[in-house]
């Protein structure tokens, strides 16, 4: 029996980032299929942020390839990509959760600003239109509708981190980078935010890479989960396999570290 | 007069500010850097603007500066007498009779010919900084047409005010291509934008030259269910009667007294001397009565 295999989202190719001599990440490949979503852990320092902004656009590989799925020409290397089309993905296709709010926001515009730009952005021009899918987003969110026309400066930590998020996936992007989304959160907030993340993901169809130190957080969301060490990526599988029968002595010391309460 | 080389600048100074100059009519809306020159008066007092008529004007020209449409204030006076000094060239108070104008936030009232030039004092040139403080970021914006972030200043607008309470510096599109800051006019004066004349825009401080050339498309922009509106003080000149000119409204004291004038002198004195006559006109002066 045969079985056709979907093509890949994404598939990166032999990756390379250096610093100077130092290495940001080296050789790293894989391949995420469409509602896929993917783990990268390890420890500061080991590469994972560097990776992620390989794969997002906003760092300039040293070598490899990074083919993404287009939807008018399919798998295409958006290393060599130009810059206007790369750039419009970034705010069509795929979508980037900074660790910090206040970078992925634009803090002096009001919330319902923020959802907006991105669909003024490839073109919206209607106001009631533009406003009624904020306030739409705002509330799935779980953001109350009146706080539409205040600045993201009056509101929590969590609740930024919300309205970020919100205003990535107002433009329905097919892959999202997650860089530590529930760093700097207290506990019960980031329980919820995970909560919340997880319903998109699911109901929207999502693939994603998530850069995370917490396991909790991949446990809850990933699928599949690649482990860095130095630059290196040491072990790759599916999450409950890799967090239940680690191999690697960093993998290994990474779960063992885990508080347990 | 002599002391001076023609109209202030070197004549090196004045080749690299007229390349700019082409250059910018070359590519309407792209804002062009130049060597912009110390000039002898602060910045923010139309430095770039000065530079700009410098390098345009002829000894054979007519020069008429206006500052927020009146030609009697204290920038038009000065800059009029800075070239009338350097320069030398005449100087004239009637639209109709210049063939350069320097201007600071208005456009004449009276339609401008093809055989005059209208050179604007522009303080920051950049449209998207205000949202986007990074030059680099703004720059590639404009290359890559990403002006998206124009409209999240107008949406913040219409969310806070209920309309797009911008009223002046109000954005344009030029000839389909660059998003560009048309300086400080009212929005009232971006309709006229599209001209027979030629408008040059230098900004001294930002050190940027750009244009836009004559019959060139210019669109304001604006949003489907909230179009663009070149809105003006709903009242006629009390002076002139005019109702098509743009008013200043002038606080006469303080008991709620005010009166509404064309904030164009030129334009309001050539009514007066058609003889029309506002509210509050006084009467011709051959009825005063002496004190």
């Amino acid at each position: 029996m045969t079985r056709v295999e979907p093509n890949p989202l994404l598939s990166v190719r032999g990756v390379d980032k250096t610093y100077g001599a130092r290495i940001g990440c080296r050789d790293v490949s894989f391949d995420l299929y469409p509602g896929e979503v993917m783990g990268i852990v390890g420890e500061s320092g080991s590469g994972k942020s560097t990776l992620l902004n390989c794969l997002a656009g906003h760092l300039d590989p040293d070598g490899g390839a990074v083919l993404f799925d287009t939807r008018d020409r399919g798998l295409v290397d958006t290393v060599t990509m130009s810059e206007p089309e790369r750039r419009m993905l970034g705010r069509t296709d795929w979508a980037f959760v900074h660790q910090h709010a206040r970078d992925g926001l634009r803090m002096s515009v009001s919330a319902g600003g923020n959802i907006g730009e991105r669909l003024m952005a490839v073109g919206g021009r209607n106001y009631g239109s533009i406003r009624a899918s904020a306030i739409d987003w705002l509330d799935r969110v779980e953001i109350d509708e009146s706080r539409v026309d205040d600045r993201p400066s009056a509101f929590s930590g969590g609740m930024q981190q919300r309205l970020q998020i919100a205003r990535n996936l107002v433009t329905g992007p097919r892959l999202v980078f997650m860089d530590e989304p529930t760093g700097g959160l207290d506990v019960s907030v980031q329980a919820r935010l995970l909560d919340l993340l997880r319903g998109l993901v699911r109901e929207m169809g999502l693939s994603a890479i998530i850069v995370t130190h917490d396991l909790a957080v991949v446990r809850l969301l990933a699928d599949r989960l690649m482990v860095m060490k130095s630059g290196h990526v040491v072990e790759t599988g599916l999450t409950d396999q890799v967090l239940d029968d680690p191999q690697h002595a960093y993998t290994q010391l990474l779960v063992s570290s885990v508080l347990q309460v | 007069m002599s002391d001076y080389n023609f109209a202030y600048l070197d004549e090196q100074t004045k080749r690299m500010i007229r390349r700019a100059i082409l250059k910018g009519l070359a590519i309407p809306g792209y804002q062009v850097p130049f060597a912009s020159r110390e000039m002898p008066m602060p910045y923010g007092w139309g430095t770039g603007g000065v530079q700009v008529s410098a390098a345009t004007l002829t000894p054979d020209d007519t020069f008429k500066v206006i500052d927020q449409g009146a030609d009697d204030t204290t920038n038009a006076v000065s800059i009029r007498k800075f070239f009338e000094r350097t320069a030398g060239v005449a100087t004239t108070e009637e639209t109709e009779k210049a063939s350069i104008i320097q201007t600071r936030h208005r456009i004449p009232e009276a339609a401008l010919r093809e055989d005059q030039i209208l050179v604007y004092q522009v303080p920051i040139p950049e449209p998207l900084r205000f949202l986007e403080p990074r030059e680099t970021e703004t720059r590639k914006m404009h290359s890559l047409e990403e002006y998206g972030l124009m409209h999240v200043k107008l949406y913040e607008d219409i969310s806070q005010h209920g309309q797009i309470a911008t009223s002046y510096a109000y954005p344009v599109k030029v000839q389909d291509r660059y998003v560009m800051d048309p300086s400080p006019i009212p929005k009232f004066d971006n309709p006229k934008l599209e001209m027979a004349a030629i408008q040059l825009f230098g900004a001294g401080r930002e050190q940027r030259i750009y244009a836009v050339p004559p019959y060139t498309k210019v669109v304001s922009l604006d949003f489907e269910d909230y179009p663009f509106e070149a809105s003006k003080a709903d009242h006629a000149c009390d002076l002139c009667a005019a109702r098509d000119s743009y008013l200043d409204e002038v606080i006469m004291d303080d008991a709620g007294g005010r009166m509404f004038v064309c904030s164009d002198t030129d334009y309001c004195r050539s009514r007066r001397e058609a003889g029309h006559s506002g509210a509050l006109a006084s009467p011709a002066p051959a009825q005063e009565v002496p004190a």
